[in-house]
């Protein structure tokens, strides 16, 4: 491997962004194929099942076998919130595997005596998604139960596709919050993407237990690829 | 996984080596068959110290890989070596899980 495609591949995969290394095995001839660049490639259609199915893989082409090596971003949850709820989530979340971040501007509950060694950002969600956006490979859940918080990254999630977003609260919650994504001009294709109540329905009745029903959905949206429904056509693009 | 990306990440570890100016080697599974321990696109990469991070198995033939790749970085040229119960190096080094892999090796330059 050419040490300038070694460096470019890291700095997409420090950028959370998907990219394909191609292997020519009888020659050694390699190429680096961004995401953005996949549609370019003379083998775009291999180079994107690869990206979808996160399988890297030998094609059988006319020069011979060529090695796709899928590099996508590690998954990672980001709860909006700094609740009970996520105090539970933190851990299991890094046990699963996951990236978990969260975000809550209140600095009484985001504060790293409740969440030891867990990446907080004390700020409001507006301020920080200006430097670390979400990406398809993120998991949104949004847990505060108050609107000034949890309707702005709501919204983000929404427009970038994220592969699981969860919003936590009763069922009349919800009812509002549709109604103020519908005045936010969110079309009804993306609203109900959102898993509300969050989480899945195993009668969940304490923070624990609900942060493995969001935990249980999470994994369930990673692991059947949902980060890429809108690109199969499954859903509306958000 | 952050910890993963700083501490044990091998892309990141290779770059950093070849920074240092070391010369390696990068293996790569590309094929596997049965229950092989490593998925396709796992990595290990190697100095010319036989120095080494990563893995293409549960660790029953990184030793085999390690001397190959040591190889590669001499002479430049990318190999193709195979292991599994099929292959007669299973009795030397072979992978107990009765699986079959690929492993390409190529210097870093």
């Amino acid at each position: 491997m050419h040490r300038a495609i070694l460096a470019a591949l890291n700095e997409e995969r420090a950028a959370r962004r998907a990219a394909v290394v191609v292997t020519e095995l009888a020659t050694g001839r390699q190429r680096l194929v961004r995401e953005a660049d996949a549609g370019a490639d003379p083998l775009a259609g291999d180079i994107e099942r690869a990206i979808v199915s996160g399988k890297s893989g030998i094609v059988e082409t006319a020069e011979g076998e060529v090695f796709l090596n899928a590099h996508l971003p590690p998954a990672r949850i980001v709860a909006i919130g700094a609740v009970h709820i996520s105090q539970a989530l933190a851990p299991m979340a890094k046990i699963a595997g996951f990236d978990f971040e969260i975000i809550d501007p209140r600095t009484a509950f985001a504060s790293p005596e409740r969440f030891p060694g867990v990446t907080l950002h004390a700020e409001w969600p507006e301020d920080v998604l200006k430097a670390r956006p979400f990406d398809p490979y993120t998991a949104v859940c949004v847990i505060t139960h108050d609107p000034k918080i949890d309707d702005v990254p709501l919204i983000s999630a929404l427009n970038t596709g994220c592969f699981y977003i969860g919003a936590l609260g009763s069922r009349k919650t919800h009812g509002r919050r549709v109604d103020r994504l519908k005045e936010a001009g969110i079309p009804q294709s993306s609203i109900e993407r959102i898993d509300a109540p969050i989480g899945a329905d195993i009668g969940a009745a304490n923070p624990g237990e609900i942060a493995v029903a969001i935990l249980a959905s999470v994994i369930e949206a990673f692991r059947k690829r949902k980060m890429f429904a809108e690109r199969r056509g499954e859903t509306a693009a958000a | 996984m952050s910890e993963t990306f700083t501490e044990l990440d091998v892309l990141s570890t290779a770059e950093r080596w070849a920074g240092e100016g070391r010369h390696l080697a990068l293996a790569t599974v590309v094929e596997t068959w049965g229950s092989a321990p490593r998925p396709t696109g796992s990595h290990l990469v190697i100095d010319a110290d036989g120095n080494f991070e990563g893995s293409v198995s549960g660790g029953c033939v990184e030793g085999a890989v390690v001397s190959e790749a040591l190889d590669v970085i001499d002479a430049g040229e990318p190999r193709m070596l195979e292991f599994g119960v099929a292959d007669e190096t299973a009795w030397r080094v072979g992978l107990s899980c009765g699986g079959r892999i690929r492993v390409y090796v190529e210097k870093v330059n």
